[in-house]
């Protein structure tokens, strides 16, 4: 007899809430857990490119944290805000694996600005379907000097930006993410941005003058 | 007119500003502050514009593929994360503790004279006024050291602090703990103390393994900045003397120990 593996629509009609996939993943029904990845995999996906900023990184956080999310499941008891607690999990991994990234990049002479998807950019495709010379050269600059800041960022400022500029999450749970006081991820939050705008500041005036003498040619 | 800040705008846009609505006000009246707002939505406008690559409409069943081999039959249950090798070693660490507690008031009861018997909860304050004292010694000599780093200015060279990276990681455990104990007990000063000296500690804690020499030296100035080397200190000094006065006063003869003993 073929035993036909449950799919996810229809295990979609049992768990149509994370709580209760929750509640059949702790008795035993690893279907359940199925919709809950599938569920949150592209927010978690989105969360952790924009904090590792790269896609292999990326997509080994989305991995670790539905992982550990499994494991720790029985220890879980807010059961319907499970896409924030496998956030938190996530950029938890997410902040580990930064760390891990800076140690390998530490052996390299010069740290390379990764041009992935530039061909997709919007950067480069913004304002203009046929942009001048002057304005594209400017976008490539623009987006370099954007991964330099972000890259610049120390993990926990990095991290509140992302959280909260990003992904809209709440203070309290960026403080716990990073193991502070909501007072401290505030001011993390203000210091990220602080650095960013002094170090892009520059960059996106310079953008208004290239996009005038775009309009100008 | 009085400007709004820079942190208070930011704080604005970023929508954890506490007195949004005043802020509002302001700006809809100071053209100067809406300029700054402007400037500063510019930058966080064309950060928005970074891409996020699409991982596709199958990503789901995708990472479901990958992590399914590796999922155990069943979640762990909670009390079985009491067995990992890390909460071992902290459940070790909280038994010595109390055999400590257990043996420091066992040794103070048998100093003093039989009528006054210390309570669980003197013993239990005794003990965390030693513990939090030792905290704060060991970060005083952690700032002090980093105080005293003379980078050279001229170098170009990265200097590595990976070493001190550990330290103020292990300093953080113990500090969030204390914080959160201090702000159980109602100790403001203290609390707020160990939250200033969280934040340092955590911006060491998070910063790259290698820095420039220039960094290095704004690493220092932060702490003469903000106080915290004084803070720490006062703070410290103010559990010595709690702890002297918690701690009875030694036993005049030993030789009455050992009749008792003997007896």
């Amino acid at each position: 007899m073929i035993r036909m593996q449950p799919s996810v629509e229809s295990t979609q009609t049992i768990a149509d809430s994370d709580a209760v996939a929750v509640e059949r993943t702790l008795a035993g029904d690893r279907d359940a857990f199925r919709v809950l990845v599938e569920r949150h995999s592209h927010n978690v996906f989105r969360l952790a490119y924009r904090m590792t900023r790269n896609r292999p990184d990326a997509e080994e956080v989305v991995q670790e944290a539905f992982l550990r999310a499994y494991q720790k499941l029985g220890k879980f008891e807010a059961r319907a805000n499970f896409g924030t607690w496998v956030y938190r999990i996530a950029a938890n991994y997410a902040i580990d694996r930064m760390r891990q990234r800076k140690k390998e990049e530490a052996r390299k002479v010069e740290p390379a600005v990764r041009e992935e998807g530039m061909e997709n950019d919007p950067v480069a495709l913004v304002h203009d379907a046929a942009p001048t010379p002057e304005r594209l050269a400017h976008n490539i600059e623009l987006r370099k000097q954007m991964e330099i800041a972000l890259a610049a960022l120390s993990y926990s400022e990095r991290t509140a930006f992302v959280m909260r500029h990003w992904e809209g999450c709440a203070i309290e749970e960026i403080a716990a993410v990073l193991k502070s006081s909501s007072g401290a991820a505030k001011n993390t939050v203000f210091r990220a941005v602080q650095k960013l705008r002094l170090a892009l500041q520059p960059f996106v005036g310079r953008g208004a003058q290239a996009r005038a003498i775009g309009t100008e040619s | 007119m009085k400007h709004m800040t820079e942190e208070e705008l930011i704080a604005y846009k970023e929508g954890v500003a506490a007195q949004r609505a005043v802020i509002a006000q302001h700006l809809a009246a100071c053209e100067e502050c809406r300029a700054e707002l402007e400037r500063i939505e510019t930058v966080l406008a064309a950060l928005d514009s970074l891409p996020v690559p699409n991982p596709g409409d199958d990503y789901g069943r995708h990472v479901w593929q990958q992590i399914a081999p590796r999922l155990p039959e069943r979640p762990a249950r909670w009390w079985q994360e009491w067995f990992e090798p890390r909460r071992l070693s902290a459940l070790g660490a909280v038994a010595a503790l109390i055999v400590v507690a257990f043996l420091f008031g066992r040794y103070s009861r048998d100093r003093r004279t039989p009528d006054t018997s210390a309570s669980t909860e003197q013993i239990r304050e005794r003990v965390l006024i030693v513990a939090v004292g030792d905290h704060l010694s060991r970060s005083e000599m952690f700032l002090v050291e980093l105080s005293n780093a003379q980078p050279n200015l001229s170098s170009e060279k990265l200097v590595n602090i990976s070493a001190e990276q550990r330290r103020a990681e292990d300093l953080l455990e113990e500090n969030r703990l204390y914080r959160q104990t201090a702000l159980q007990e109602g100790d403001k000063v203290m609390a707020s103390t160990l939250d200033e000296l969280e934040r340092f500690l955590l911006d060491v804690a998070n910063s790259p393994d290698e820095i420039t020499s220039a960094q290095l030296e704004k690493i220092r100035q932060k702490i003469e900045a903000r106080g915290i080397l004084f803070k720490v200190r006062v703070v410290g000094r103010e559990l010595q003397e709690r702890q002297k006065a918690t701690t009875p006063a030694p036993a005049q003869n030993d030789s009455t120990k050992v009749e008792r003993n003997k007896a």
